[in-house]
């Protein structure tokens, strides 16, 4: 198991932001947190990312405990890709992709060719030699997305790895959020387990093996899409009104508002 | 162009701090022919007996202490501006405008104004000691006012940097009235920053921290680049950033701290020369920091060349100097910095 988290709570004073949650996300897997704004997803984030340290409960990385890995170990194994980044420099787009293999020793010639590949795959490769702190939003959202694929690319001897991707797709239009879900399908399918944080509740359902639905701190669904995307359960913890129907081209539930 | 040849922009720079070098130990008040300068230093590194003329005074004991400290003191300026801005994550950043040359000078004139009063007598190790406290004192200050989980609030930054200059300079007005005349004109001296009083003392003594920043650039060059990402970014990508942090902290307190207790505070050198070399070759600290070493020496040089020639048979103060020829740079990058801003939006 990747990831093993099992009682997690945290709290700030009196307040609770997480309560008693339990999630696993296997190599090969790609599980959606879905919730409305203030559920608990971003603190659920940094909590699995360590930024913060958990009230209650314990984070299994590849069956040790999350703070016990070393930093340099985890970086070969684990790569995080955070909403939105401060970058104030004007590195190119391979010198920001290049980064994500830093933790590595696998010399010159095998960075090259996965930064090649991964700029490839996000769609950044025009983008080479452009300033970063020059692009659109959208833009760097994928460069960032590269530079975190590149540093999971290939599999390590430390362990299994893990992504953990926060919003990839907010500042992407339409056709770049789908090409950017297939990317994180491509990546589950080598092997790496995935957990990602979704406003869409339709490239969930699409896209993800399961979703963890939170609501106020709790985890109050958790299953395949077609078991998570219940009317009832959709309007109970987002306050809409939706019907569910199944998509007309790939079989998985439409959520319609 | 440049960009993608950094190791021909080292040598091009390298190429500039010889002629800087050059031109510095030849001309002055007394022109000594460079062959002449040449034959003086190798023969004193030979061990020959010195000789009883003009030019090997000149030349030994006056010219070769100063160029070698502007040399000793512009690299670890620019090198230390560079760290600072990679810690701070951010290009405004610089050690005389953030306070940290002024918590450096405070440091240096309590030290030359009450060591005596303190018991201490003219200790020699007081004043460098005081000033690396000072100059560490404020840059951890500023880190901790500047930088935030969300990132570094340059105005935050800039205005700690002037709350602080501000304090410094009251410290420092405030021993100057009660300074003795003889320290008084020590510290006023200090303070515009000069290479008049070079000795091979100086030399000797700020050439270790020169060293150790430029000893320190091949371990930190990576962890600075993964920390422009942001902070949790670079422990993402397995550095320790707390650790990348105090030493970078220390390590340009250290070599601030000593050149300001060499030659007094000498601003915008640590601001100028990274901007430049960024422009030539973007801001991989592989390259920024060495070349910025190289930059800084041969600027300070040719400055310090400029501030004994320009007004002879007077000298400028080459702190006076490098703050009129760094002010109006600051004024131009802000501006620079505020038009990609209306552009970028």
């Amino acid at each position: 198991m990747a990831l093993d988290v099992r009682n997690l709570q945290f709290h700030i004073g009196k307040h609770s932001l997480l309560k008693a949650l339990d999630l696993q996300v296997k190599a090969g897997e790609c599980v959606a947190v879905v919730g409305p704004n203030g559920a608990g997803k971003t603190t659920l984030f940094r909590l699995l990312a360590g930024e913060v340290e958990p009230s209650a409960g314990t984070i299994q990385f590849n069956g040790r405990d999350l703070t016990r890995w070393p930093v340099a170990q985890l970086a070969r194994m684990r790569a995080v890709l955070p909403q939105s980044s401060t970058l104030q420099f004007s590195f190119t787009v391979r010198e920001v992709v290049a980064m994500g293999r830093m933790p590595h020793a696998t010399g010159r010639k095998i960075d090259d060719d996965i930064v090649h590949e991964v700029m490839q795959v996000c769609d950044v490769r025009k983008l080479a030699e452009r300033a970063y702190t020059a692009l659109s939003g959208g833009e760097r959202q994928r460069v960032q997305l590269a530079r975190v694929l590149a540093q999971v690319w290939q599999p390590v001897a430390d362990g299994e790895r893990l992504l953990l991707l926060d919003e990839p797709t907010s500042a992407l239009d339409i056709a770049h959020q789908i090409e950017l879900m297939q990317v994180v399908r491509q990546v589950c399918a080598a092997d790496i387990a995935v957990l990602v944080i979704l406003h869409d509740l339709n490239l969930a359902a699409r896209f993800a093996n399961r979703i963890l639905m939170l609501h106020e701190g709790s985890l109050i669904a958790a299953g395949t899409p077609e078991q998570v995307l219940q009317p009832d359960l959709i309007e109970c913890v987002f306050n809409v009104k939706t019907q569910v129907i199944r998509h007309p081209l790939y079989g998985c539930p439409l959520v319609v508002s | 162009m440049l960009r993608s040849r950094p190791l021909l922009l080292l040598l091009i720079l390298l190429a500039l701090l010889l002629a800087a070098l050059a031109a510095s130990l030849s001309l002055g008040a007394v022109n000594v022919p460079l062959a002449e300068s040449l034959g003086v230093i190798v023969r004193h590194l030979a061990g020959a007996p010195a000789e009883p003329s003009t030019a090997d005074l000149v030349i030994w004991q006056i010219r070769l202490p100063r160029v070698l400290l502007s040399v000793l003191v512009g690299a670890a300026l620019a090198v230390s501006g560079a760290l600072v801005q990679g810690l701070f994550r951010n290009p405004l950043a610089d050690p005389s405008l953030i306070g940290v040359s002024g918590g450096a000078a405070v440091g240096a004139a309590i030290a030359i104004v009450l060591g005596g009063a303190m018991g201490l007598g003219n200790a020699q190790w007081l004043l460098p000691v005081l000033a690396f406290a000072g100059g560490g004192a404020v840059t951890a200050l500023v880190y901790r006012l500047g930088v935030s989980p969300l990132g570094t609030s340059v105005a935050t930054m800039l205005l700690a940097g002037v709350a602080i200059n501000a304090m410094t300079g009251a410290c420092i007005s405030y021993l100057s009235t009660v300074a003795e005349d003889a320290r008084l004109r020590n510290l006023v001296f200090w303070l515009m920053g000069s290479f008049n009083a070079a000795s091979w003392p100086k030399v000797l003594w700020v050439a270790p921290f020169t060293l150790l920043i430029l000893v320190m650039i091949p371990f930190v060059w990576r962890g600075l680049n993964a920390l422009l990402l942001g902070e949790s970014e670079a422990r993402h990508l397995g550095f320790s950033v707390e650790q990348l942090r105090w030493r970078v902290i220390l390590v340009t307190a250290l070599a601030v701290g000593a050149a300001v207790a060499a030659v007094g505070v000498i601003g915008f050198v640590g601001l100028v020369v990274p901007h430049i070399v960024r422009l030539l070759l973007g801001p991989d600290h592989r390259w920024l920091l060495p070349c910025c070493a190289v930059l800084g020496a041969a600027l300070l040089c040719a400055a310090d060349l400029a501030a004994r020639m320009l007004v002879q048979p007077q000298e400028l103060a080459i702190g006076v100097l490098t703050a009129f020829l760094g002010a109006p740079f600051f004024l131009f990058l802000i501006v620079q910095r505020r038009r990609g801003q209306i552009h970028g939006a």
